[in-house]
């Protein structure tokens, strides 16, 4: 149920009809139905679970607990030490 | 690997604990829904590092746990016809039925396949004409896509010789059933991250609303488990109950509108049977009439099926929250995950299973604790369902 | 000591070693029942394939066993001999970076060399299924003179039985090996103290990795390679250096957890292992994230964990590095007295779990 990894897509193609694509996972690459995502583009990011594409990955929402955690370390480097 | 390492990094996870630990000011009990949510707590021991108050208990996400006895019965008759291959994922490979698992039932000589994408038993059945090859479709609303698009091919390119054993099971009915026990102390939910990535969160917001829950939709990363514990808390500390969306990067609010067409095409919504739990109304999948030449319940005659149960087993009472499995009498004993009596010693994150290798981690805590003095509390489990 | 002398480079068997004899090799393009029979054809299989394939004169000799002159190799006194045994019994039987002769001549030579013995000879039974094709068992027997050379071991002794068709699987290889240890040198996983630092000489999982992907059908379009070799020429540079190593082992089943398992409870002590600090390559672990394998579980066949106390391990490191096989070598975790014969793990995030022992085969998951 759980486990889905996030790979690249590196190209698509179609097999008996259907959106498949090529995807990378950090150095090994598996074919992964792409019927589900079919606006993704090579270079693109999409979440895998038993062989299937998911969803597409959001760089920009990725970034949020980033920047979040960013602000939260200025704003401690702002706070004034308690005597 | 990207969208993966950023997620375990050790200086952010502290960051976000120290955040929670600024935030609480009294104890909060959250349910983690996902069974991998369990098991990323378990790996990377994320309740050693939130504050005392904050307390995670697992839920029944796990989908090869609570899949019926019957159903296993049923899979493990079907899989023993010379005729068949029985594909299968993994995970249920090693699920007792009443006489035996399937890892037995290929040791006797039966064909039975571990297949690690539903699209893999497709092909199959394409390769073996003369077989009869039946896939054992489990899982949440997750693999519901993927187990509906083999379907779909398979009728799509006429494969006769395919079919599948359906027994999918859905989250909020159970999770509105956890919050109706009497005597829940469950105040807020980790959502299901991948479950909502395919059916987006539009159906726990009125549950949110009902039950004045918090609902954060959250990963299965250290980071994500971590940011969704603080947003939770903060709602919990400001006596909100919302549906939130931690996950952002993958999980939109509509949810994915393809897979949402193809689930509705291919199944329909039907009562099922969680095992250790009993009947939930509205709460599975079962194929829709079209597609009965695929079903492998009707194709296959395995009526007459005895149900047994370990007597000694008590995962039913383990999932529903009633006791905790070291109150088992078999646990560790002749419970282990070598030899497992019920469903929730198998699954990686069943939680007799989890418990095992957790329970033996908080004896050496322990052994280190009465050094220092500070012991942590052990785990609670949820009361759900009023019994079978 | 004998000394056999391995003649040509180790290339594959090919018809001009057999060119010289005036019949035929074999008008047999499989294995047969008499081939196992102990007649003409069995005579045929033995001096047409193992003898030139292993090609050393105590073999040829075909005596029903082979007698060996170690005492110039015994020193002084206290030199005492190892002897191990294995079985192999993989599937596929040829998988990418190896095969089940490979296999087996480094799996055996590895258990002596892991502790602190010289490997010398090695005895190999093979158990053949009728219908086995010829070419495939000469690939192998090939195969394992290669890995014989490059280990420095002789196969001195064998034997060949055949089994109806559907009663073995391809074939079954039975290595024996045996290698002396020098007077002085007592390696044991009972050793392990308090204190001691834990190395492993490379990159975990690749192995398991690569036969799984193949036997399973979990086709990846990245070939994954075994990492199956002779561990000898690099356990001796690390003796010579550092002659205080409390223990080697090589985790092949069930993976570094299992042989460090196997150490807590054998030394009493307890292991804390750093998951930072373990080396893996990013396809081994791409693979393992997606079928939802943990890498500690998966079998290593041309590695070895080593306990060396804490002020030699820097030296030792280094020693690793230096060796072709040990380039990605990494101190992965210390001994400690507490919790004693457990194994627990640091994570990335910082918190702890306890690394258990294995319960059966790891399985891909969907959870």
């Amino acid at each position: 149920m759980c486990l889905g990894i996030p790979g690249k897509v590196v190209k698509t193609y179609r097999e008996h009809d259907v959106l498949m694509g090529k995807v990378d996972f950090g150095g090994i690459a598996k074919n992964v139905c792409l019927a589900h995502v079919p606006e993704v583009q090579p270079g693109q990011y999409v979440l895998v679970h038993v062989g299937f594409a998911l969803s597409m990955i959001d760089e920009n929402e990725a970034q949020q607990v980033f920047k979040f955690l960013n602000e939260m370390q200025q704003l401690d480097e702002l706070k004034v030490p308690s005597p | 690997m990207k969208y993966l390492d950023e997620y375990r990094d050790t200086k952010a996870a502290r960051q976000l604990a120290d955040a929670i630990a600024r935030t609480v000011t009294r104890p909060w009990t959250i349910m983690e829904v996902c069974g991998g949510q369990t098991h990323t707590i378990v790996k990377y021991g994320i309740d050693e590092i939130l504050p005392r108050g904050v307390e995670l208990v697992h839920g029944p996400g796990c989908p090869v746990c609570v899949t019926a006895l019957e159903m296993i019965d049923r899979a493990h008759a079907i899989a023993a016809r010379p005729e068949v291959i029985f594909c299968s994922f993994g995970d249920m490979l090693r699920v007792p039925g009443s006489r035996g698992d399937l890892l037995q039932l290929k040791a006797h000589g039966s064909d039975i396949r571990i297949v690690y994408s539903p699209l893999d038993a497709v092909n199959i059945a394409a390769a073996n004409p003369q077989k009869k090859v039946v896939f054992f479709a489990i899982g949440f609303e997750t693999t519901a896509p993927p187990n509906a698009m083999a379907v779909w091919l398979a009728h799509h390119r006429r494969l006769h010789n395919f079919s599948v054993l359906v027994s999918h099971v859905l989250v909020p009915p159970a999770m509105t059933a956890i919050l109706q026990a009497p005597g829940n102390r469950v105040q807020g939910f980790l959502g299901p991250g991948h479950v909502c990535t395919v059916m987006g969160y539009t159906e726990y917001e009125p549950i949110a609303a009902q039950f004045k829950v918090p609902i954060v939709i959250t990963g299965f990363e250290p980071v994500d488990m971590l940011e969704g514990v603080l947003l939770t808390v903060r709602q919990l500390e400001a006596g909100a109950g919302k549906v939130e969306n931690q996950y952002g990067r993958a999980v939109r609010r509509e949810g994915n509108p393809a897979s949402r067409q193809l689930i509705v095409d291919v199944f329909e919504v039907c009562d099922r049977k969680w095992r250790g739990v009993g009947l939930i109304p509205q709460s599975g999948y079962k194929l829709r009439p079209e597609f009965h030449a695929h079903d492998a319940e009707r194709l296959f005659d395995v009526e007459g099926i005895q149900t047994q149960e370990s007597t000694v087993c008590i995962s039913g009472q383990v999932l529903r929250g009633l006791k905790k499995p070291h109150d088992c009498p078999a646990f560790g004993k002749s419970c282990t995950p070598q030899n497992p009596l019920g469903a929730t010693m198998v699954s990686a994150e069943g939680a007799c299973a989890a418990y095992y290798a957790y329970g033996r981690h908080l004896e050496a805590r322990h052994a280190k604790a009465d050094a220092n003095g500070t012991a942590q509390p052990a785990p609670a489990y949820v009361q759900i369902g009023a019994g079978q | 000591m004998t000394t056999s002398t391995p003649s040509a480079p180790a290339s594959a068997i090919d018809a001009a070693m057999f060119s010289t004899c005036p019949v035929p090799f074999t008008q047999y393009d499989r294995i047969l029942l008499g081939h196992g029979s102990g007649g003409s054809l069995t005579a045929d299989l033995i001096r047409r394939l193992f003898v030139p394939g292993f090609s050393n004169p105590v073999l040829a000799a075909l005596e029903d066993q082979a007698t060996l002159n170690v005492n110039g190799a015994l020193g002084t006194s206290g030199a005492r001999l190892a002897f191990t045994t294995d079985s192999f019994v993989v599937r596929p039987i040829f998988f990418p970076g190896g095969d089940i002769g490979r296999l087996a001549v480094h799996g055996t030579v590895n258990d002596l060399a892991v502790g602190g013995a010289q490997p010398l000879f090695l005895a190999a039974a093979f158990i053949l299924e009728e219908g086995l094709p010829l070419a495939d068992l000469q690939r192998i027997v090939a195969s394992m003179r290669t890995a014989c050379h490059e280990a420095g071991v002789t196969l001195v002794t064998g034997d060949t039985k055949v089994v109806d068709r559907g009663k073995g699987d391809q074939i079954f290889i039975t290595t024996s090996g045996i290698g002396l240890v020098p007077p002085g040198r007592a390696l044991s996983i009972a050793h392990a103290r308090p204190g001691d630092r834990i190395l492993v000489s490379g990159t975990i999982g690749d192995h398991g990795i690569a036969i799984m992907s193949v036997r399973e059908g979990l086709e990846f379009e990245t070939v994954l390679e075994s990492d199956s070799a002779s561990l000898a020429d690099l356990t001796r540079s690390m003796l010579e250096a550092c002659p205080d190593i409390r223990a080697m082992r090589d985790p092949t089943r069930g993976g570094v957890a299992s042989a460090l398992n196997e150490l807590a409870e054998a030394s009493h002590v307890g292991v804390e292992l750093t998951e930072a600090a373990i080396p893996i390559r990013p396809a081994v672990r791409g693979a393992c994230e997606m079928l939802g394998l943990d890498p500690l579980y998966v079998a290593n066949e041309g590695k070895l964990l080593a306990v060396v106390p804490a002020a030699r391990a820097e030296e030792l490191l280094a020693v690793m590095r230096r060796h072709p096989l040990g380039q990605n070598a990494a101190v992965i975790g210390d001994v400690l007295a507490a919790h004693p014969g457990m194994v627990v793990m640091k994570s990335l995030v910082g918190g702890a779990r306890v690394v258990t022992m294995l319960a059966g085969e790891q399985l891909p998951r969907i959870c």
